[in-house]
């Protein structure tokens, strides 16, 4: 059997994996970012509670394995009563995990913004969730736009873990693949191709371009 | 400390003055910044601070903006109280609304311009209008584009601050408090980080302010020809105290006060 011969058999069943595995990074991505973003502000708060609770979630998902995370949500929770879809729970776990990373980031990000920023929005008497929202966010983003594009590439790597939940993802594909062909070279050598070709030539350039679009907002380019 | 019963709840008389520093006091610690200062400025009088770095000149200033809070007695903006509020007939330290509503009436311009990046120039003096006065964005244009011309900025209105120079972003910064109307406008050492070849062009502006606007100014400048040239009257800061204050001609020619005479006499070696 030829290489060409074995893709044109299974090269479909590749292609269903990497939708899925498309579907799990977007919906997880989604979900991170809202994360990281509530939390990351949760961290800044006055507030004790508030800061609280956001130091809680960053340090529990950023402090255990993914995987661990994986497994408590699909096996542990049924026991509680609460069955979610392997789907759903997959990008759940993902998106939860890379979401404290990126909370720490967004805290990180916004603390960077110079000082003489907020002082020049609070002389122009803007209230804080104005100043936040139109001055410090967008500056924030900017300053956070490449650590966020690696973290970006890490949470497409994580998803390859929900195939251990039964979700059809692109590893799920190619780890049935090899069980059945034994073909453990084309098959795993295949994925780990598509999975490069994902990060290097969709999700990189994605973010190089964003960080051009942000540098000419801020007049740079 | 002087208990907060003792301070009136706003100024009445003939002669309110535009901002009152009434026996304030500012510590950091143990460290007293400034003690028991007492300053009036009158409507549209130009007074400017100067002093040795460290005397609390610039602090005066930021306190009046109240990004920083006080530790003793009130500050009154066009007679009312600006760092506190009345409450049941007697003053209290302003909460974060009453304070957002009367700093408003103070403009800022500071030394490392701090104009927003990801804007133009434009954008700059149109967000504090919109955003925080609610003007529309048309009405906001129209006087944003009046104050860049003012300052001589109008070509570079679509220009973000990356794209400008020190003294330019400065003019800029200059348009942005204007835009918001204030009646006391405060100026922080705004030529210290500029080019020598520039802060001509900023100190122009600021001149054509004192002499064709009725603007309450209060300036803190290590320039001591333009300080003679605009200012109604100069007060000499030492050690968190005004040492002596004066007219420009008074207090230049005749210090009376011997750290003033030291102070002008380093100041005069280093010209």
């Amino acid at each position: 059997m030829t290489y060409i011969s074995f893709l044109s058999d299974y090269g479909g069943r590749f292609v269903d994996g990497m939708l899925v595995t498309a579907l799990q990074f977007l919906c997880s991505l989604a979900l991170a970012t809202v994360l990281a973003l509530v939390f990351g502000l949760m961290l800044l708060s006055s507030n004790a509670a508030v800061k609280g609770a956001a130091v809680v979630y960053v340090e529990f998902f950023r402090g255990t394995s993914l995987l661990v995370q994986l497994f408590w949500l699909f096996f542990v929770l049924p026991l509680f009563g609460i069955t979610l879809e392997p789907f759903f729970t997959g990008f759940l776990a993902v998106g939860l995990n890379i979401g404290a990373y990126g909370a720490q980031l967004v805290q990180g990000a916004i603390k960077s913004v110079p000082r003489g920023q907020w002082e020049a929005a609070y002389a122009l008497s803007m209230s804080p969730a104005k100043r936040m929202r139109r001055i410090i966010i967008p500056q924030a983003l900017v300053i956070m736009l490449p650590a966020w594009g690696n973290l970006v590439i890490e949470l497409l790597k994580s998803t390859a873990l929900v195939a251990l939940i039964a979700v059809p993802d692109l590893m799920f594909e190619a780890k049935q693949l090899n069980s059945s062909t034994y073909l453990s070279t084309w098959t795993f050598g295949t994925a780990l191709v598509i999975y490069y070709i994902f990060a290097r030539f969709l999700v990189t350039p994605t973010m190089r371009s964003l960080e051009h679009v942000m540098a000419r907002r801020m007049g740079r380019s | 400390m002087e208990a907060l019963s003792s301070f009136p709840l706003e100024l009445t008389g003939p002669e309110v003055p535009m901002v009152r520093f009434m026996n304030v006091r500012k510590t950091y610690g143990d460290f007293v910044v400034l003690d028991n200062l007492n300053l009036d400025i009158a409507p549209g009088e130009m007074v400017t601070v100067i002093g040795p770095s460290g005397s609390g000149k610039t602090t005066v200033l930021r306190m009046l903006m109240t990004l920083e809070t006080i530790n003793g007695g009130v500050i009154y903006v066009d007679g009312k109280p600006l760092t506190h509020m009345p409450k049941n007939g007697v003053l209290v330290p302003a909460d974060a609304k009453y304070l957002r509503k009367a700093r408003s009436s103070i403009g800022m311009c500071f030394q490392h311009f701090n104009l927003f990046p990801h804007m133009t120039a434009l954008e700059n003096c149109m967000e504090g209008p919109v955003q925080v006065l609610g003007l529309s964005r048309r009405e906001a244009k129209e006087r944003a584009e009046e104050l860049l011309s003012m300052v001589g900025m109008i070509e570079k209105k679509d220009q973000h601050p990356a794209r400008l120079s020190g003294g330019q972003q400065q003019r800029v910064a200059i348009a942005r408090a204007l835009a918001m109307r204030p009646k006391v406008m405060l100026f922080d050492e705004v030529t210290s980080a500029l080019d020598p070849e520039v802060i001509g062009e900023v100190t122009n502006v600021i001149q054509d302010l004192v002499t064709k606007h009725n603007l309450t100014m209060l300036m803190v400048t290590h320039q001591m020809g333009f300080a003679r040239d605009i200012s109604d009257r100069i007060c000499f800061f030492y050690g968190g105290k005004i040492e002596e204050q004066d007219t420009p001609e008074e207090l230049f020619a005749n210090p009376k006060s011997k750290r003033t005479q030291q102070f002008l006499s380093a100041v005069k070696a280093a010209d």
